[in-house]
């Protein structure tokens, strides 16, 4: 216990000297480098633009209100675009993502190189935002749903991949010794030992995967690639800002209402 | 034992499953000569990416991602400072009824909205530049870390809470005392986590004029540059990689 002593009387801390010293000398290098990576952007920064950020946030709220509720009739094929994109982009995704993850787990890999690819394709699906997919899709296979869906997918195999081969990585090993045992072949094996072990996380995290996808679905209209974020962008471009509003009112709607769905399911499998 | 133990709620939900996949793929209309069109491109790209030209842009390239790295840190460490008040408050053990359902608000605004959609808005109100990618990304973590720090703080041992507040402690200390050394190490690993996507992040809020590497690659994508792209594209993976290498290795000193 870190007792110090001065004229007879005892007082306590918490930490040794010496450590408090290394907790306060990595502070200090952390507000240092926030100190200088501000820096860097207040050059970048028209401070001008600042002055009457206040009055033109206030006016593009004024703007929105009230939400222009005539469009919302026009919006509701949109809104199923999204939902499919994100549905049928997460089903796709996941449907890559299961065979991958079985290779890149340690304990039901194939073989170490087999391995080590699978996991630099969930690294680079990972990496690079569903936006970003989107853009390169759209140029590929022109604008439209389809791009949108693909772009879900290979940003989804990342995600569900990952979570997925962890979850197969800490199943326990006795039911799959017991099922060896019996005289399974691999394929059974993997069947009757492993995979109704992962079953709840993999349904746990599809659901959650289709929570978010629903999220980033929104914007992928930005760059083309379908859904309410077209009918959005071509309302800020028009400047039609009580319109964006109903756009915005329907996308929080949708997601809490997926969110709802998403921790439902969830709470039931886990 | 099947997953779902009601046998006419399974197939009912295998019947619904398989018409609604149906009818989702009927909405789409996929214009396959135009992919095969694209497909040329799609090559093209994809034999980019074995020989990535980081030289012939490297300026451009080097000013976003110092952009891009600079606003990741700026905007997490503001965003976990705001995030520490509100997840406080949006603890229902520690805040009162008026508290909590404020920063349950503020919460749930900032996690509905894509970073895109709170990044149009936060360039209209400060003009375009980092700065806009900054507070866009900032409001984005304090959704992220004050829900998850308040699902923390309300699963924390309540008799830690208790001996505490049994000495006589005031608020702050209380806080400091009982609260903090319970949640601290999941904040840290969780504001690596969050310093991990806010980069990823930063590499698309540039496609609505808030700064970062984002702008760069758009344009290099619009130009078909796709060697430079392909550069940016691996340079943000190789990123990603190093930031996760690193954010494991301190989580693991931490706990």
């Amino acid at each position: 216990m870190p007792l110090t002593e001065t004229n007879n009387t005892v007082a306590w801390q918490r930490r040794e000297p010496k450590q408090q010293l290394l907790i306060w000398a990595a502070w200090f290098v952390g507000l240092v480098l926030f100190l200088i990576c501000w820096k860097v952007i207040s050059d970048n920064t028209i401070w001008e633009f600042l002055e009457d950020a206040g009055v033109q946030g206030m006016s593009l709220i004024n703007r929105m209100i009230p939400p222009d509720w005539s469009i919302t009739g026009s919006l509701m094929r949109p809104l199923w675009d999204t939902l499919n994109i994100a549905t049928v982009g997460t089903a796709l995704g996941v449907a890559i993502a299961f065979p991958l993850s079985f290779l890149t787990a340690r304990n039901t890999t194939p073989h170490p190189l087999l391995r080590g690819l699978a996991l630099t394709v969930i690294v680079s699906s990972r990496s690079i935002n569903a936006l970003i997919w989107a853009m390169l899709l759209v140029t590929i296979v022109g604008p439209g749903i389809f791009a949108g869906m693909m772009a879900i997918a290979l940003r989804s195999i990342g995600f569900v991949g990952k979570l997925l081969y962890e979850a197969i990585e800490e199943i326990h090993p006795e039911p799959v010794e017991a099922i060896q045992a019996s005289g399974a072949g691999r394929a059974q094996v993997l069947a009757y030992s492993v995979w109704p072990q992962i079953l709840p996380a993999f349904v746990g995290t599809a659901v959650y995967r289709w929570d978010i996808n629903i999220r980033e679905s929104t914007v992928l209209g930005l760059v083309g690639a379908g859904g309410i974020g077209l009918q959005m962008n071509a309302a800020i471009n028009n400047l039609a800002w009580g319109q964006v509003a109903t756009v915005f009112v329907l996308i929080f709607a949708t997601v809490i209402l997926s969110e709802w769905v998403s921790a439902k399911v969830r709470a039931a499998v886990y | 034992m099947p997953f779902v133990s009601d046998r006419r709620l399974r197939w009912a939900l295998n019947a619904g499953v398989l018409i609604y996949l149906v009818l989702a793929w009927l909405s789409v209309d996929v214009n396959w000569a135009r992919v095969s069109e694209g497909m040329e491109r799609g090559l093209n790209f994809i034999a980019s990416f074995l020989q990535p030209d980081f030289v012939s842009r490297s300026g451009e390239i080097f000013l976003g991602l110092r952009e891009s790295l600079t606003m990741t840190l700026t905007s997490t460490v503001i965003g976990v400072a705001l995030s520490i008040p509100i997840g406080l408050g949006a603890a229902r053990n520690i805040a009162p009824l008026p508290v909590y359902l404020f920063c349950r608000l503020i919460i749930a605004l900032s996690r509905t909205f894509q970073e895109i959609i709170i990044a149009i808005f936060f360039v209209a109100m400060v003009g375009f530049g980092p700065l806009a990618g900054v507070i866009t990304l900032a409001f984005a973590t304090v959704g992220f870390m004050a829900k998850l720090l308040a699902e923390d703080i309300e699963d924390a041992r309540p008799d830690q809470m208790e001996a505490v507040r049994a000495t006589g402690a005031s608020w702050l200390q209380w806080i400091n005392y009982a609260v903090q050394p319970q949640v601290m190490p999941r904040l840290i690993g969780l504001s690596l986590y969050r310093l991990d996507i806010n980069f990823r992040e930063s590499a698309v809020i540039g496609i609505v004029g808030a700064g970062g590497i984002g702008a760069t690659l758009n344009t290099s994508i619009n130009r078909y540059d796709y060697d430079t792209s392909a550069a940016i594209l691996l340079l943000v993976i190789l990123i990603v990689l190093a930031s996760e290498y690193f954010s494991g290795y301190v989580r693991k000193w931490v706990q």
